[in-house]
């Protein structure tokens, strides 16, 4: 059974994390925002779990799980700040939310 | 291996992309669904059966659920969808410019780098014991310091979506 070079594990998490870039940076729903940055904590993740296993080492592994937890927290910060500003306002758009411009 | 490999890399990025391009939220919420599934049988493929039972079970069950709840709440009578091309006129562009030179940063990075073959793990690398002796041993720490991130988030979520008034 051929395995898998840990360069190409590495560079799909790279190129997860630049879809995820892109997506954070052109839309502008905040829901849609949120799913972007899902994909790129998916990156780090998977560039984790592929080092983890490169050097035989349980830390990594460990340290997903610790950012799936924080991603956790995170999806559902971002979603009740979504769900309070919609409360206000009848449209979610991030260009409109400008309340914190100095 | 290597054609499972590349079965779920091509999911993978397909999928990314679907999520996102699509105009509704709802479908970018399936395409993340099949790429959090793609992405837990790679986990397979790293010999790390817990963290692939994980991200179905937290990533697709929790958190998908919880975007589904905000846009289902949200698209009752009217729909949070893409403006089109509103003010930022020149947003797309330098955007995908900016995503392009960062992943051909990283990809030039990583294949410039120095790895060693991967060399056969121990017999019960990534399974549920291991795994649950290293989170509650070695990483003890970090294990209390999420739980108290996860307190500091419900106290967050409560305070801000259960109130009824805000001001804006």
């Amino acid at each position: 059974m051929p395995q898998v070079p840990l360069t190409d594990y590495i560079t799909l998490a790279a190129a997860l994390f630049a879809i995820g870039l892109v997506g954070f940076l052109v839309r502008r729903n905040p829901i849609t925002m949120l799913m972007a940055i899902e994909l790129m904590w998916n990156a780090g993740n998977l560039a984790f779990a592929a080092f983890a296993r490169n050097f035989g080492d349980m830390s990594g592994q460990v340290f997903v799980f610790i950012v799936i937890t924080v991603a956790a927290a995170e999806a559902a910060i971002a979603l009740a700040i979504v769900v309070m500003v919609f409360r206000h306002r009848a449209e979610v758009d991030v260009d409109d939310i400008s309340i914190m411009k100095g | 291996m290597l054609v499972l490999y590349w079965i779920c890399a091509a999911v993978l990025v397909f999928t990314g992309v679907a999520v996102v391009a699509s105009r509704q939220p709802v479908h970018s919420v399936v395409g993340l669904i099949v790429n959090f599934a793609a992405l837990a049988v790679l986990f397979l493929t790293l010999s790390a059966e817990f963290l692939a039972m994980m991200q179905i079970i937290i990533y697709a069950g929790a958190i998908l659920v919880l975007f589904l709840f905000v846009i289902a709440l949200l698209t009752i009578g009217n729909q949070p969808v893409d403006r089109g091309e509103g003010r930022l006129v020149f947003q797309t562009v330098p955007s995908v410019v900016a995503g392009a030179a960062a992943l051909a940063l990283m990809a030039i990075g990583v294949r410039a780098a120095w790895a060693s073959t991967a060399a056969a793990p121990p017999s019960d690398f990534g399974t549920v014991p291991s795994f649950g002796q290293q989170l509650l041993t070695t990483h003890l720490f970090a294990f209390e310091a999420t739980a108290f991130i996860l307190l500091v988030a419900i106290i967050g979520v409560v305070l801000m979506a259960g109130r009824k008034e805000v001001r804006f």
